[in-house]
């Protein structure tokens, strides 16, 4: 679809919108493009640039109307939900190098969290959602669900709620200095908790059937046809969110110390950082986007169910990133969107082939190609460049930057 | 008195299966850094091959479990070398990807596995010598329990004096401790790597094995057990086979009695969280490398 294509430069130049001065181009060669610039830089400076934006944020504006079909309208919100999951999920694995891969808890807590509300709207005040009735003998709203009366309370939750659980289990387990695959292995740990409680916490979250049947989603009938495209925005809005906080963290004095502690924990805390605080916030960061998307994509999915949220499905969210390209502020958009797209189309007609091609998929793209889709247009904007006549680059800056990953050449 | 028995029973059976599954991912993750996301599917690999050895050539029930402990440790050790020198010698700096790629294999085996023995879950009849239990003190043992029990303790003083006695058990020992020194004074790390990685893989086939002696098989037989088995790579320690069987049986009797006390998914939860309050102590695991460097 051409939207995908679109898209890349679309909020890149949405997002950074002060005029760059000198030291903010150098400053943001820097951090994101490694030193010499390449096309994609030219492209981000100037006249190009403000082009670029305007076409992008036609597309993003116009999405509905190319997409066209209310169910596709609603498959591209959904895949905007996962977009923004890849951007928070990022700034953990790209940026912070902690393989995350309990991110569905994240993203689930927020699901939850706008489910429970999603649930109670579809019944009158003072009554209870049909499952409670059918598995429980609650007469009234359990404690916990009480509050989930309020949409305010619903959307702050999902935020926040995740946010500061990342934070506890973070701070818990950075400070002891559990790094690596320990981490990896323990965020696998927390997915498989989070799935088994989902499960087994019947009365309060229904178990594996979930939370569905939201026929009045915010107060717009599920079936009206504007409803998707409704959806469509409140998740471009989320995903631009999202972006604006990644780009301005990553961007920040923080933003390099996170960085450093990627690639040298030990020498940042001998310069007197305290590099668990580092990693905490980037996790929790992360984790409020996750759960972010996880409160939109209740009402655009329609249900809330513990197997969307199990160990599977968050280890795959890293291959959104992987594909888009880890240390970049759009590559984890345009991978998420991407695969969000091939998925559809490739379990349509072959859905028996799908696990095969994520499997090839991860091998392949981390295997081989590191950079991700971000850093193949890299190279090839690079070799473009090349060709063209030079303009004063800053080839000698001393950055092996935050792309030590996905500018060295795989060795094969 | 006899139910906390019973559960000091369980939780021994747990903590072998869990041994049995763990102690080949601590090979491969000691020496190599590498998590091998795919033993999962390695043991789906040793549980279906008793369950082919029956079915497909028709074997007795008792002759395909014994000759399936060897056939599933060649088959799985061959899929791990394979995976090895294909993929993983390729990328020795980046341990976190490898653990990526391996789980891209894993997506692989688990469809492919599917593909050839069909979606639902298939059985392994267990042999007659296995059937039936044994009360003790009103505990009621079945053999294949016991059967796993006896095979992990064979396992382990097996690889006890591998370890200790033979020049390849050495070799690994010394790769393991220093990679650099080791290839310094002769030894080919790339090629100790392999035959680690074949020794790791081949126990996650035979653990395959006697997995298929206590429930139904499927795709996804490995995947059950792999994350618990991960918990107990990370309480034993890196690396140490004497770490990782006290945290086998550590975390399988505490499986047990909290399931017990309360129920299968708040006992997961209370075992995860101990694992997160251990750490805070010992965040490098039971057994532990003391080295001067500042990073392991």
């Amino acid at each position: 679809m051409t939207t995908t294509k679109n898209e890349y430069p679309d909020v890149s130049s949405l997002v950074d919108e002060k005029p760059p001065g000198e030291g903010v181009v150098a400053e943001a060669d820097v951090t994101r493009d490694g030193y010499h610039p390449s096309l994609s830089d030219r492209l981000k400076t100037g006249w190009g640039r403000r082009i670029i934006l305007a076409i992008a944020v036609g597309v993003l504006i116009a999405g509905p109307d190319l997409i066209g079909d209310p169910t596709r309208t609603r498959q591209w919100a959904e895949y905007l939900c996962y977009a923004t999951v890849a951007v928070g999920l990022d700034l953990a694995w790209g940026y912070g190098g902690m393989l995350a891969l309990g991110q569905g808890v994240f993203f689930g807590l927020g699901a939850y969290s706008m489910g429970m509300y999603l649930s109670l709207e579809q019944v009158e005040p003072g009554q209870l959602p049909q499952f409670m009735s059918l598995y429980g003998d609650n007469d009234k709203l359990p404690l916990l669900w009480r509050p989930f009366e309020h949409l305010w309370f619903a959307g702050v939750a999902a935020v926040v709620v995740p946010a500061l659980v990342a934070g506890l289990v973070g701070w818990l387990v950075f400070h002891r200095r559990i790094r690596g695959a320990y981490f990896a292995l323990l965020t696998q740990a927390t997915a498989l908790v989070f799935w088994l409680l989902l499960i087994g916490q019947l009365k309060l979250t229904a178990g594996t059937n979930g939370l569905t049947n939201f026929s009045e989603v915010f107060g717009h009938n599920k079936y009206d046809p504007s409803t998707p495209e409704f959806l469509y925005y409140l998740a471009a809005g989320a995903l631009l969110v999202a972006l604006v906080v990644a780009r301005h963290t990553v961007n920040s004095r923080y933003g390099k110390l996170l960085v450093a502690t990627r690639d040298g924990e030990d020498r940042v805390q001998f310069l007197g950082y305290d590099p668990a605080k580092a990693k905490t916030i980037a996790f929790a960061l992360a984790a409020g986007m996750a759960g972010l998307a996880g409160a939109l994509s209740a009402p655009i999915i329609g249900i809330v169910a513990p197997d969307q949220f199990a160990v599977l499905p968050s280890i795959l969210m890293i291959g959104w990133v992987a594909v888009g390209g880890r240390a970049t502020i759009y590559g984890p958009m345009i991978g998420a969107l991407l695969v969000g797209v091939l998925k559809t189309r490739v379990s349509e007609s072959h859905p028996e082939n799908w696990q095969y091609f994520q499997g090839l998929l991860f091998i392949v793209v981390v295997g081989f190609f590191p950079g991700g889709l971000a850093g193949i247009w890299r190279k090839l904007s690079g070799a473009v460049s090349a060709r063209l006549p030079a303009r004063g680059g800053s080839a000698d800056e001393p950055s092996r930057a935050p792309q030590t990953l996905a500018t060295s050449e795989v060795a094969s | 008195m006899e139910t906390l028995l019973e559960q000091a029973f369980n939780g021994l059976s747990v903590g072998s299966i869990l041994l049995l599954v763990a102690i080949g991912l601590t090979f491969t993750f000691g020496q190599m850094n590498v998590i091998n996301m795919a033993h999962g599917e390695l043991i789906m690999i040793g549980a279906y091959t008793p369950y082919v050895l029956q079915h497909d050539f028709g074997l007795a029930a008792g002759l395909s479990i014994l000759l399936g402990l060897f056939i599933a440790f060649i088959v799985a050790g061959g899929v791990g070398v394979a995976m090895e020198r294909g993929l993983l010698s390729r990328m020795v700096d980046r341990p976190l990807d490898t653990l990526l790629v391996t789980f891209g294999v894993s997506l692989i085996l688990q469809q492919a596995a599917r593909d050839i023995f069909g979606a639902p879950n298939v059985d392994v009849v267990a042999p007659s010598w296995l059937k039936g239990s044994v009360t003790l003190l009103g505990v009621i043992m079945p053999y294949t329990r016991l059967f796993i029990m006896a095979l992990v303790a064979v396992i382990v003083g097996g690889l006890s004096v591998f370890m200790a006695r033979h020049a390849e058990g050495r070799r690994m020992r010394a790769v393991t401790q220093n990679r650099d020194l080791a290839a310094v004074s002769g030894l080919s790390p790339r090629r100790v790597d392999a035959t680690t990685f074949f020794l790791g893989s081949g126990l996650a086939g035979v653990a395959g094995v006697a997995v298929s002696l206590i429930g139904s098989i499927g795709s996804q037989v490995g995947s059950g057990y792999i994350i618990d088995a991960f918990l107990v790579v990370i309480v034993g320690g890196l690396g140490r086979m004497k770490g990782t069987i006290i945290a086998a049986f550590a975390l399988g009797m505490l499986n047990a009695y909290a399931e017990f006390w309360k129920n299968a998914s708040i006992g997961k939860a209370i075992v995860f969280m101990a694992v997160i309050v251990f750490l805070q102590f010992r965040p490098n695991g039971l057994v532990s490398f003391r080295t001067r460097g500042l990073t392991s």
